[in-house]
């Protein structure tokens, strides 16, 4: 199948509003090369369960090309043009498997040497879409926050070594109900902003008392579903001619439903959450890490305002076969293991932030929970020093979005 | 990591060969290469900041080596893949989750036919997934039998661990590339067979020893040991992976299993100055397979994954120390990971025409 053949009746598998939208813009992908349509397509295929803000870059996208005139699309996609695929993936059915292609083609772009082409081909599109695209004015400056160390009565080493030199480090800060001010501050920020997914709160453990106006996902709350889906994987590894890529396919093609979860109302939570264990790595066994990919993905789909996450202790290492299996519960837990590994991902909590707009003027904190430690990213606020300021976690919110 | 500590410019040496290149002292020659894996970052090892991750190759081997700082594979980068082609001096393009051979001819391969060595003089000690065939390509150029041996110490392990094997299975842990998806592990009588014969070691002393290790890289380097002090092999390939368990996403384990290789680095050497066959005529070289993707590519996810072929995940570096190699030597200028397999011919006098590399000149 060439681009130039796609005819509407072959999208009728697509969700209704998925299929409406290529529909609309068919003339455009005719004129786009077969290497660059499946990675929209897989984005696209989702459109009925994606944020507000995934819609709007879509659409945004979709905009775009259709406003480039024959010659700007030749030179803009000239790069992707040059690349060659095999006649095996041309055939693919890339129409309804867009997330099986681009997978298979990852395959074939190492295997010939071309990935560093098609790396390089789709860093200067990506660049050049971020630049056209419209920019909306936020409501409010953006906020991140991360509480790592929960459970962790003392730690020698230093903690936001990554982040020191981006922000104020705070050393007497006020641990009393820390939380709770942090959750509270949040809550305020989505009574004032109330924008739909605008507002984050990701427990890696169980969920503390937080308002209904955030979004709120948590481990253990996605406790049937995880076992659920170690079920599932663990039935499926035992069929003939199961391997790593195979699985990969499957889990591609799980939907809530397959793994019996109940729907919450919320359609679009509802695939995030399962898409967040299926195709994150480690997100089924390490809180730590569940947590993590769940703040990057939240940032990189749904580009809140405010996202806090809070880390939770995550169980010991264990043979793979053993945490797959779960059979001795996830009883020990690992907690300096866990600082280490949240300390780690609040950096990366702040990164993921930094890339969406308004990174200019966004603030992030990060808190060791129950300890005195914290620092403050913030455009106010001076980097690379310490401040021995004694301010409850309400304080320091209002100091680092002030 | 160009400061590391102790060590001087390579352009300020000499141009003679560091090799003695006699026939006699060639033949007692002992290459030992060591995959630093799977995967580590610069950031996490010798650059300024993840030195206090590496004290044994910083403080003890570093001092001792010629050490290359830019080392890149163009390669696809999984790890048997990668290590592939590290022993062919090609960039493979195999499935990295099949168990098949290189297409091109290893190292092990070049070795015994230009320099008729028996089976015995060459080994690799690798981890279960997939290495298991990496030994001997099927390369028609050379007749099968023609490779290394491999010791998948997982499958000995899991051979003769006949019953209940609670207390280890933490040395049976696999696959990290893929966490989801862990194959059950398969021993086999060949294997016992190799515990007996080869390594000398009944089933109740090794499973007693194994009791004592904590990681399945430390029963590598034990099976590495065993196989220096029964064998002797002149060419040794050890392939490290703890550190691949990165690909869970828990930082604090991929620091743990590079402080691990970093020690178990360091207990090689010593065996290497311990062991009557190797002290005095051994080089060895330690290099990652690559590196893991940058935090800031925003295509990745940081240390967890090397999945976006970006400089981070594409560079790391080499050590090379023991007989014939300078001291405290730093060398810069790039080179590639194909490049070893040439550097090993020049150095021990096989050749393997089929590599893609050249050697590296400081060798020469």
């Amino acid at each position: 199948m060439q681009p130039h053949d796609l005819q509407p009746e072959q999208f009728s598998s697509y969700p209704p509003e998925a299929r409406r939208l290529v529909v609309s813009h068919l003339e455009t992908f005719r004129e786009l090369p077969l290497v660059f349509i499946p990675g929209l397509l897989r984005e696209i295929i989702d459109y009925d369960f994606k944020f507000p803000a995934e819609r709007t870059a879509i659409e945004s996208e979709l905009a775009l090309l259709s406003a480039l005139t024959r010659p700007q699309r030749e030179l803009r996609f000239r790069a992707f043009e040059q690349l060659t695929i095999s006649p095996k993936l041309e055939q693919f059915d890339w129409i309804n498997q867009p997330a099986q292609f681009t997978e298979q083609l990852s395959a074939h772009l190492w295997t010939t040497h071309q990935l560093d082409a098609f790396r390089a081909a789709a860093t200067e599109y990506g660049s050049r879409l971020q630049s056209e695209m419209p920019l909306q004015p936020l409501a409010v400056r953006r906020l991140g926050i991360a509480v790592i160390g929960q459970g962790v009565m003392s730690y020698d080493n230093q903690l936001f070594k990554n982040l020191r030199a981006h922000g104020t480090s705070f050393n007497q800060i006020k641990p009393e109900r820390g939380l709770d001010l942090l959750l509270e501050g949040v809550a305020s920020r989505s009574q004032a902003y109330p924008v739909p997914y605008g507002h984050w709160y990701v427990d890696g453990g169980v969920e503390s008392s937080h308002s209904p106006r955030l979004t709120c996902v948590s481990y253990k709350s996605l406790e049937p579903l995880r076992a659920s889906l170690l079920r599932n994987v663990s039935a499926e590894i035992q069929k003939p001619g199961m391997g790593p890529e195979e699985l990969r396919t499957h889990l591609a093609r799980i939907t809530p439903s397959d793994l019996g979860m109940s729907p919450s109302g919320d359609a679009v939570l509802d695939r995030f959450q399962l898409k967040i264990l299926t195709e994150g790595s480690g997100t089924q066994i390490f809180s730590t890490t569940f947590a993590q990919w769940t703040a990057r993905e939240v940032l990189r789909r749904a580009q809140p305002l405010s996202l806090l996450v809070r880390f939770a202790p995550r169980q010991r290492q264990r043979p793979m076969n053993e945490l797959l299996s779960n059979t001795k519960g996830e009883s020990e837990v690992d907690l300096i293991g866990s600082l280490i590994d949240a300390d780690m991902a609040s950096y990366y909590h702040w990164i993921n932030q930094q890339r969406l707009s308004g990174y200019g003027q966004s603030a992030f904190l990060a808190w060791f929970e129950g300890h005195g430690e914290a620092i403050v990213v913030a455009p106010t606020l001076p980097r690379g020093t310490t401040s021995s300021s004694a301010l409850d976690l309400g304080q320091l919110l209002s100091l680092a979005i002030s | 990591m160009r400061a590391t500590a102790g060590l001087a410019l390579g352009a300020a040496l000499g141009s003679s060969s560091p090799f003695v290149r006699s026939e006699a002292a060639r033949k007692k020659r002992k290459t030992i290469v060591v995959t630093f894996g799977g995967g580590a970052r610069d950031q996490e090892t010798f650059a300024p900041e993840g030195q206090e991750n590496i004290p044994h190759l910083i403080g003890e081997l570093a001092p001792q080596s010629s050490f290359f700082t830019h080392v890149t594979n163009h390669g696809i980068l999984g790890h048997y893949v990668a290590t592939a082609s590290l022993t062919t001096g090609v960039y493979e393009t195999l499935n990295n989750f099949s168990a098949v051979p290189p297409e091109h001819p290893t190292v092990f391969e070049y070795f015994r036919k230009d320099l008729k060595r028996p089976a015995s003089d060459t080994w690799v000690v690798a981890p279960s997934n997939g290495f298991n065939r990496i030994g001997e390509s099927d390369s028609r150029s050379f007749g099968p039998g023609m490779g290394a041996a491999v010791i998948l110490p997982k499958h000995l392990l899991s051979a003769t661990a006949h019953g209940p094997t609670t207390d280890l299975e933490h040395l049976l842990r696999d696959n990290y590339e893929t966490p989801l998806y862990t194959p059950e592990l398969g021993g086999s009588e060949f294997e016992v067979q190799q515990l007996e014969s080869i390594l000398r070691l009944s089933v109740e002393d090794f499973m007693a020893h194994a009791r004592t290790l904590s990681s399945p890289d430390e029963l590598s380097v034990y099976i590495a040991k065993r196989l220096m002090q029964q064998e002797a092999p002149s060419l040794l390939w050890i392939t490290m992976h703890d550190i691949d368990i990165a690909h869970s996403g828990a930082y604090s384990l991929y620091i743990e299993g590079i402080r691990r290789t970093d020690r178990l680095c360091a207990e090689l050497w010593k065996a290497v100055q311990t062991e009557p066959e190797y002290v005095g005529n051994t080089t060895m070289f330690i290099l990652p397979d690559f590196g893991r993707d940058s935090d800031y590519e925003p295509g990745g996810n940081g240390f967890q994954h090397h999945r976006t072929g970006d400089a981070a995940s594409r560079t790391t570096w080499m050590m090379a120390l023991g007989a014939g190699v300078r001291q405290g030597v730093v060398f810069d200028e790039p080179m590639q990971s194909v490049d070893l397999v040439p550097t090993l011919g020049a150095m021990l006098g096989f050749s393997p025409g089929e590599a893609q590399g050249k050697p590296i000149k400081e060798f020469l």
